[in-house]
């Protein structure tokens, strides 16, 4: 059975499982891994092999050392599948990929078939698409929140790369990595949980409102483009058209009025949950759950109601 | 500096958008404005001129139709444009795009590439990288800050978790989120100069590359099937008489996220 390499960018994390997953029905699993591999978590979720490409000429450098890896690899092993996260860099490596390979490539796929057709969600969720690289081998990334991880476990075996790249890999230089994200919040791109605050919440210091309800339901922190351009929350964290996607099992907006730049962003999440005081806020149009009222109200009531559960 | 500015015309991402029979993306009917964060790119390129001095050209890849899109570009500034169209790109890949995109700016002789981090329609965000592979020059993008010092270019990259600090040196391609600045409106005086400033036309058979490299005809990938997602239907609405957010616990309950 022809490998299936998943590409690793750093530390496991929950789009992994999935795309072990996945790619579980596509062939043998071959994890690629850059810097440390988890080896016990990569094996649980069925990784027959691990890849390991580490070193300051992998660190060092952005992307495109990672693409020389990963395509040197394809070369040697004639991979049935090349399977990433769609995240940013995870795109850029499957492009650069695709023009060293002059092979094709799928991004933001939702489920990969057996054959290689990729569903894709489309327009900001509007639409759904069907596709296939006809050209090459399948070098698709896939959108964190698209299939439940399921465990197989298999002992990999690991196997440490040489890692040898060109000057031109070598073109820009990391030479600094700040983490701002505060906090044991899941990442809110993968979390099955979001909690995002609006315009309705009204200064930064009220979304403390939004933070304290995320953390009970044990979820992600999300702001509209309108709270993101106010300056109540970071840019990392917005979600919609210019922000990130997300598709998480719950959603729950307080005082987002649901302009389509956000909708683009949240309304492929399973189930929508909203607090805006204007009842003709076209979030409603799509919650499966609406409350008409004062966000400054009914979240902490909610709050409180929450801890008296548990 | 010699900067050159990628801009493409999309379908308006806050009207309906759909795919045309051929499943490329539907633009006869639809609202055709500049990509959005394109505008973004757009300002940092004229910023850097004018700190820096240079020159700013817009690079467009797209039929007949995204003139509109071009001349709304060069109301904001930039000096000239250059269009590439062909009627064998319609269908073009991110693989065949980045092609003739990449052979386009060997004319150019830019030391700096500025594109938007993602396009509203395609959201793809491989282009920078594709064409930074094709040319063999740096890459630094998702920026939220960028530094220019003679030939160096240092840029601050949003990632999931914060940021990274990245530098290189030109000839460069940077893209850009829209927290990098605050793009200026077209003034009177810029859309009519605009008019009149020269846009440059390119074919295939300009930059040297057959038909059957791009379109559908080089497509590396295939839609097979496209289907509208079923809208979502508004469910229960409550109106809070002060038992809102015990109202609203109890349906989590229920869902089980409580």
């Amino acid at each position: 059975m022809a490998e299936v390499l998943v590409v690793v960018e750093s530390g496991v994390k929950k789009v992994t499982l999935e795309m072990l997953t996945i790619a579980r029905g596509l062939g043998s699993v071959s994890a690629v891994v850059f810097g440390e591999a988890d080896t016990a978590k990569l094996g649980e979720y069925g990784a027959e092999k691990i890849y390991v490409a580490s070193g300051d000429d992998v660190d060092g450098y952005l992307v495109a050392p990672k693409a020389t890896v990963v395509a040197e690899l394809v070369k040697s092993v004639s991979p049935a599948a090349v399977l990433l996260a769609s995240t940013q860099e995870g795109k850029e490596i499957a492009g650069r990929l695709a023009v060293k390979l002059d092979n094709g490539l799928l991004t933001d796929a939702v489920e990969l078939a057996a054959d290689g057709t990729a569903t894709q969600a489309v327009f900001a969720g509007s639409g759904i698409v069907k596709s296939k690289v006809t050209k090459g081998l399948p070098i698709v990334t896939i959108r964190p929140n698209s299939v439940t991880p399921s465990a197989q476990a298999a002992t990999p075996a690991v196997e440490q790369l040489t890692v040898a790249v060109s000057d031109a890999d070598k073109l820009t230089k990391v030479v600094e990595r700040v983490v701002e994200q505060k906090g044991s919040r899941p990442e809110l791109s993968e979390a099955g949980i979001v909690v995002s605050g609006g315009r309705g919440v009204g200064n930064a210091d009220n979304f403390k409102l939004v933070e304290e309800l995320a953390d009970l339901l044990g979820g992600a922190v999300g702001a509209s483009r309108a709270a993101v351009d106010s300056g109540f929350y970071p840019h990392q964290f917005q979600v919609g058209q210019t922000g990130k996607t997300v598709s998480p099992q719950l959603y729950v907006a307080l005082g987002i009025s649901g302009a389509i730049q956000h909708r683009a962003g949240m309304q492929t999440s399973k189930t929508i949950v909203a607090v805006n005081k204007d009842p003709e806020a076209p979030i409603f149009e799509l919650a499966d759950y609406g409350v008409v009222g004062d966000l400054f109200k009914v979240v902490p009531q909610a709050a409180d109601e929450i801890r008296k559960r548990k | 500096m010699n900067i050159v500015v990628l801009v493409k015309q999309v379908p308006d991402s806050g009207a309906e958008r759909t795919l045309s029979a051929d499943f490329s993306v539907e633009r006869a009917s639809a609202n055709n404005v500049i990509n959005e964060m394109d505008e973004y790119a757009i300002e940092e390129a004229l910023k850097i001129k004018e700190a820096h001095g240079g020159e700013v050209t817009i690079l467009t890849m797209g039929p007949a139709g995204a003139t509109e899109s071009i001349r709304k570009a060069l109301s904001m500034g930039p000096d000239k444009a250059v269009h590439v169209s062909d009627d064998a790109l319609h269908g073009s890949c991110a693989v065949a795009t980045s092609k003739v995109l990449a052979e386009a700016l060997k004319t150019l002789n830019a030391d700096l590439i500025i594109a938007g981090a993602e396009s509203t329609d395609g959201r793809v965000q491989v282009m920078p990288h594709m064409l930074a592979e094709r040319l063999g020059i740096a890459a630094l993008t998702g920026a939220r800050k960028l530094t220019v010092d003679g030939s160096q270019l240092t840029a601050e990259r949003q990632t999931d978790e914060g940021y990274e600090v990245v530098t290189a040196a030109t000839p460069a391609v940077v893209s850009v989120w829209d927290t990098i600045n605050e793009p200026r409106y077209p003034s009177f005086k810029g859309i009519m100069a605009a008019k009149k400033k020269p846009v440059q036309a390119l074919t295939l058979a300009d930059l040297g590359i057959d038909a059957s490299e791009v379109g559908s005809a080089g497509a590396t990938s295939q839609v097979l099937e496209f289907a509208p997602r079923p809208p979502r239907s508004a469910g229960t609405k409550v109106t809070d008489e002060g038992d809102g957010g015990t109202q609203l616990v109890s349906y989590l309950a229920t869902e089980k996220f409580v």
